[in-house]
């Protein structure tokens, strides 16, 4: 087994000394990123990756990835004990885990939800490990006609998989284009859509907007309901960890259902926090009491839990072998393999190995780590929400402005970013995934170059498009995944049209 | 716009989702008149070497012309029958009341430097919002802008935004 091999090698780079230091920060960071309101695994990323230019790519990625853990591990917190999803994914886990917290069961369901989030993420790590070469290598032989294919196909899966409306995702999706659009052409060096001021030769940086749309977004949603952190506290002596793991091992079946459902969501860009709804809801029609779920059924907090992990980890499959991110998170840390100069896709894997496993490998031990952290601190997370929100909203403030000055210390960054939280605030209320936006922006050069690519190499023929099975068959799966949600809606409407004349 | 008052008095005040609805749509749809516009201008054809820089932005612009005019239109279509909250009175008056400092406290940092306006940021949010004592704020609001400083500044090298106090400082 080569792969293994190559593992015991990642290990050898992720076991040394510093490299298990930055992923106890990162774990850390990633956990008060995740419990508090307004910073998230994208933005709370996104501001910290100035801060990692001069690390080593190797060391910065695994402090970074492990920032995305430890934020996955704090979700859980905020939604069991309060009551406040502290990440769109834990929104799933408040069902269940706020009533277990409110009978006294908040060390359970804390516990639990570690545990699943943590053999999410392993059986995830280990799809990773073993698909990952296989799906890089196959990726080798891919022209620019196929990477055009496999964009086009993450794009049209966030048009036919979204529950908001398509029109909504696709106008999000477009903007996200045009905004990448904006600046240099890097074919031919003329300049588009700048309108002539000279702040925008340099286009539009994602982590601006991922800055903006997620952290002061976040802060205006936050702000109108008007929060009041009442929660419940928790203590996890080891005594409940060992029979809550004994009591959830009889949901073996659960596990397995929500780290399949989540892995998929996680390659096919669905993201985490599809893959937590659609695995509480799996549960509850499989489960032989279904009435018992939003009760304080413990079932209810594994299978999201499970699922959100497994998605945010598999999310990290295409990011590294493809280059196409599986989440708004994953689309950050691409950018930053991108800005330390490392080109992510199949000849990272050639290329980079031991950057690849030494991050494979921190993805398991950093999820070893996490699980420990959290278990261990529970209740100084919990302390720390009891902050109220008048102090901690404007520390988050200055923290976003800090991240948006410092990606090129410039105060437009800053001046943009407060526009991009105004839009976020906007679109989180008229029902806009944010998601294909940031994706868009992230993917809109690389997806630019491998049209024109392709149509160079075609004369401006479309056909090149199903000129081999191969780049046909991922047009083809784009294209139906596209027109999925139109025979539904057709379906709906031929439905209205027959009821009307009754 | 008589009966549209005795509605919104009648229930708890709020605005319907239907001119924020219809705004964002504009917006975007004015964005996408840029992008056509522009891509227009440095050509959306072939030149001599291969496709032109507004080729590809060319139909991102009819896209999102696309998908916007019809947000628009099928909201336009449904005028009277919008009830969605966009959001209660009470629920904005709360979002301004933090957004308003916030355009404040960027357009500062322009004047004074990032380290006082975040300190005069955070004074503002606990005396207004939370109520604080001086002993408890002045800490907090000096504290929090020094860390920043010395974890910025001195340990990663990253120089942040300083104003006229700062330099009278020598910093």
């Amino acid at each position: 087994m080569e792969e293994l091999s190559n593992l015991a090698g990642g290990f050898a780079v992720a076991l040394t000394l510093p490299n298990l230091g930055f992923m106890l920060i990162g774990i850390t960071l990633g956990i008060l990123i995740g419990v508090l309101p307004g910073l998230g695994g994208a933005n709370g990323i996104a501001i910290l990756l100035p801060l990692t230019f001069s690390m080593n790519p190797t060391s910065a990625i695994i402090m970074l990835s492990c920032i995305y853990w430890g934020a996955l591990f704090g979700g859980a917190i905020t939604s069991i004990l309060f009551n406040i999803p502290g990440e769109p994914w834990s929104v799933a886990t408040t069902f269940d885990g706020f009533p277990m917290a409110q009978q006294q069961r908040a060390a359970q369901a804390l516990t639990a939800a570690f545990t699943s989030s943590f053999v999410g993420a392993i059986f995830a790590v280990a799809l990773i490990t073993f698909l990952a070469p296989v799906l890089a290598r196959f990726a080798l032989k891919f022209g620019p006609a196929e990477f055009f294919a496999v964009q086009l196909l993450t794009f049209c899966s966030f048009i036919g998989m979204s529950k908001e409306p398509a029109a909504k995702t696709i106008a999000s999706m477009m903007f996200g284009f045009a905004l990448a659009a904006v600046g240099m052409d890097m074919v031919t060096g003329q300049l588009r859509m700048t309108y002539d001021v000279p702040e925008l030769l340099k286009g539009f940086n994602f982590l601006i907007a991922v800055i903006g749309l997620f952290g002061i977004g976040e802060i205006l949603l936050t702000m109108e309901e008007g929060l009041s952190f009442k929660g419940k506290t928790a203590k996890i002596s080891p005594k409940v960890v060992w029979q809550t793991w004994g009591e959830i091992l009889k949901y073996w079946k659960t596990f397995l259902r929500s780290t399949a459902i989540g892995c998929w969501m996680g390659i096919t860009p669905g993201g985490a926090t599809p893959a937590s709804f659609m695995s509480y809801g799996m549960a509850r029609r499989f489960a032989k009491d279904p009435q018992s779920f939003g009760k304080g059924n413990i079932e209810g907090v594994i299978a999201p839990e499970t699922a959100a992990h497994a998605a945010g980890t598999a999310a990290l499959l295409p990011m590294l072998t493809l280059g196409i991110p599986g989440s708004p998170t994953a689309a950050v840390l691409l950018g930053g393999l991108l800005i330390w100069g490392l080109q992510p896709g199949p000849m990272l894997f050639v290329e980079q190995k031991d950057f690849v496993w030494g991050l494979i490998a921190s993805m398991y031990l950093g999820n070893i780590v996490g699980l420990i952290v959290v278990l261990t601190t529970v209740p100084w997370w919990a302390a720390i929400l009891r902050i109220p929100f008048s102090v901690i909203a404007p520390v988050i403030i200055v923290i976003c402005a800090i991240g948006a000055y410092t990606v090129n210390n410039s105060m437009f960054d800053v001046v943009t970013m407060l526009v991009f939280g105004v839009l976020g605030y906007l679109f989180k209320k008229l029902k806009y995934p944010l998601a294909p936006l940031v994706l868009a922006l992230v993917l809109g050069d690389m997806a630019e170059t491998s049209f024109r690519q392709s149509m160079l190499l075609s004369q401006g023929s479309l056909a090149i498009f199903w000129s081999n099975p191969l780049v046909g068959t991922l047009f083809f799966l784009a294209i139906a995944l596209l027109v999925w949600p139109l025979w539904g809606a057709a379906k709906n409407l031929a439905r209205a049209r027959e009821a009307r004349p009754a | 716009m008589s009966t549209e008052s005795s509605d919104a008095s009648a229930a708890a005040a709020h605005l319907r989702t239907r001119w924020p609805e219809l705004a964002l749509a504009g917006l975007l749809f004015g964005a996408a008149m840029l992008v056509i516009t522009d891509s227009l201008r440095v050509g959306t054809g072939w030149g001599d070497d291969g496709p032109k820089a507004g080729y590809f932005p060319f139909y991102i612009g009819l896209l999102l012309a696309g998908s916007s005019g019809w947000i628009m239109v099928s909201q336009l279509r449904r005028w009277a029958r919008t009830t969605e909250v966009f959001a209660e009175h009470e629920q904005l008056r709360l979002v301004m009341a933090v957004l308003w400092p916030m355009v404040l406290y960027v357009g500062l940092i322009f004047v004074i430097g990032i380290y006082i306006a975040s300190a005069l940021l955070i004074v503002y949010f606990m005396f207004r919002y939370g109520k604080y004592r001086w002993a408890v704020t002045l800490p907090v609001a000096i504290g929090v802008p020094l860390f920043f400083y010395l974890v910025f500044e001195r340990w990663f090298l990253v120089m942040l935004p300083k104003g006229p106090i700062e330099h009278l400082l020598g910093l």
